[in-house]
């Protein structure tokens, strides 16, 4: 007996075969939209910025004048800033995932600690500004200075490289692991010889990917007193400090046609640090995922 | 010593009272398993196993998939409490020493009691790097000794020949079974006396098949080694004793050429016959 009426089949085709063309041209359209914004977004950002857009506008301070304005302070003090977040988390987050994956019991507790750390990935950042506010800038007393801004910044940045470098630890095969544990290699130095570096370069590019998101966050530095004109670049942690965003959208805010045109030029400045970061992430995953 | 088994093992009370660990009993017997019960969670994954594991002998663990040959293989080294819900009861002896003990680190014990896994998993490494990780955990560095080691060791996993032009190559760019056989270099590396294999040729050709069954036979000169394997015949071929286990319980445990001539068990007789499995 036949279960199966090839024919009913052979008819049934043709509506399949159209089907999945269809869905072909959908899912085509979706990637399109989000191309075409992009590419209006730097159409514009471009053709106004490159007109600002020369050596002295890197290297000087702001000033009244549209033409004299340069994003100097706001350049470094982005760098200083990821210069704090960036040890600061690593350490951190990733000793946090290492405990989390390789150490800790699975039980109630650590699945509560970890449904907390992935909430805390997605709490809005001017949360994490205000948390800033309170802890560091009032009870710390530290004021309105660059050190208070980093630790803000590193709270916002650390449940995501928590969650990113877990991730990397999950995906090491646990076949090397064993292979490890059964030479009696102890916990550690399974992790550090085995585990880490083969993690390790999904965990930098998590770290750099996340670092990048950080770098264009504006909300919680200006909660946490990042300061909007500034004339010198930050000489100690407890400096006064500025960052390219929060440049960007002082100029932005001003009435007269040629400070968007600064703005412009500061966003591109901004947008290549960016890429940079990315393009730093991309040729680490290249250079050493080819391991397994 | 030709009957064996639950008879056999059930006069061991004697060496419950006779303080074996003291005696050291002229280490006939690398492990001394009794009363050995093994739950996943809720599930009983291993019945009341009594075994003498003999030394210097190559001891063959058959039965069907899913019987708990592998679980009771990862238990030797206690490798199975890798996985988190396991629970045991009864009592290992290594060499008279109890492996459940506190005072017995599982690091010390899968130092003596090595392990070489179904699927060859040489790490990222290059080929020295991968035979020198096991002396390195444990101290060694001097580049000197270090070189002896993994000679010694490559020879010993009979690749030596195939392999000491390029030993600083990533040990992935080997066939699947020289891959097994860096493996088994890198067991032999810290001078383990035991050997727990699991089927180490199920991923293999059998060409690779053979290469890693004649040194089995090379090794238990110096190593006792115990093999899970699925294969009836690479068992009857390569070793000494023979257990069979079904669906947990340890059916039969004798030598090699009795059990496979003469079961004294119906269900080994079936399984051996190919009736079931």
């Amino acid at each position: 007996m036949q279960l199966i009426n090839h024919q009913n089949i052979q008819k049934r085709s043709g509506g399949r075969v159209l089907l999945n063309k269809v869905f072909k041209v959908l899912f085509f359209l979706s990637t399109t939209v989000g191309l075409i914004f992009l590419s209006m977004l730097l159409y514009r950002v471009l053709t106004q910025g490159t007109g600002h857009l020369n050596w002295d506008f890197i290297t000087n301070f702001p000033a009244p004048y549209p033409d004299k304005a340069g994003i100097f302070a706001g350049l470094i003090g982005s760098l200083m800033l990821m210069a704090i977040v960036a040890p600061i988390t690593i350490i951190i987050g990733v000793g946090t995932a290492i405990y989390l994956e390789e150490y800790a019991r699975k039980n109630r507790f650590t699945n509560f600690i970890q449904a907390n750390i992935q909430n805390l990935a997605g709490v809005p950042s001017i949360v994490f500004g205000l948390l800033g506010l309170t802890f560091f800038v009032y009870l710390f007393q530290m004021g309105y200075t660059l050190i208070a801004g980093g630790l803000t910044m590193s709270l916002l940045v650390l449940p995501v490289i928590v969650v990113a470098a877990q991730e990397a630890l999950r995906a090491v095969p646990n076949d090397v692991k064993e292979a490890s544990y059964g030479m009696g290699a102890s916990k550690w130095q399974t992790v550090l010889r085995v585990v880490l570096p083969a993690a390790l370069p999904g965990i930098l590019t998590g770290t750099i990917l996340s670092l990048s998101r950080a770098i264009g966050e504006t909300a919680p530095l200006i909660i946490v007193g990042a300061a909007t004109a500034i004339y010198s670049i930050p000489d100690s942690l407890l400096s006064k400090y500025t960052v390219m965003p929060i440049q960007i959208y002082n100029w932005t805010g001003r009435p007269q046609e040629e400070w968007q045109l600064v703005a412009a030029a500061g966003i591109i400045v901004l947008l290549t640090v960016l890429l940079l970061m990315n393009a730093i992430a991309v040729w680490i995953r290249n250079k050493f995922q080819n391991r397994y | 010593m030709t009957i064996t088994t639950q008879e056999n093992v059930n006069i061991k009370p004697d060496t419950k009272g006779g303080q074996n660990n003291k005696e050291g009993k002229k280490a006939k017997h690398v492990f001394e398993v009794s009363d050995l019960n093994l739950w996943y969670g809720s599930k009983q994954a291993l019945y009341e196993v009594n075994m003498k594991v003999p030394e210097n002998q190559v001891t063959a663990i058959i039965g069907p998939s899913g019987c708990g040959k592998s679980t009771y293989l990862k238990t030797l080294n206690r490798m199975v409490e890798m996985v988190p819900s396991v629970k045991t009861s009864g009592s290992i002896k290594y060499k008279g020493k109890e492996i459940f003990s506190e005072s017995f680190g599982v690091e010390d014990l899968r130092t003596k009691v090595g392990m070489v896994f179904q699927k060859p998993n040489p790490f990222p490494k290059s080929i020295y790097d991968n035979v020198a990780y096991g002396p390195r955990i444990h101290g060694i560095k001097k580049k000197a000794q270090l070189d002896q080691i993994v000679e010694k060791s490559l020879r010993g996993a009979a690749i030596w020949d195939e392999v000491k032009d390029r030993l600083n190559e990533k040990a992935f760019g080997l066939s699947g079974g020289q891959q097994q056989r860096i493996c088994i270099a890198r067991a032999l590396a810290i001078e383990p006396d035991v050997i727990l294999m699991d089927e180490p040729t199920s991923a293999l050709d059998p060409i690779s098949t053979a290469k890693v069954e004649e040194l089995v036979q090379e090794l238990k000169k110096e190593y006792s080694i115990i093999i899970v394997t699925h294969n009836m015949q690479q068992a009857a071929r390569i070793s000494d004793k023979t257990a069979f286990f079904l669906n947990g319980d340890m059916i039969e445990f004798t030598d090699t050429d009795e059990l496979f001539s003469n079961p004294s068990d119906k269900r080994t007789e079936d399984y051996i016959t190919g009736r079931f499995g």
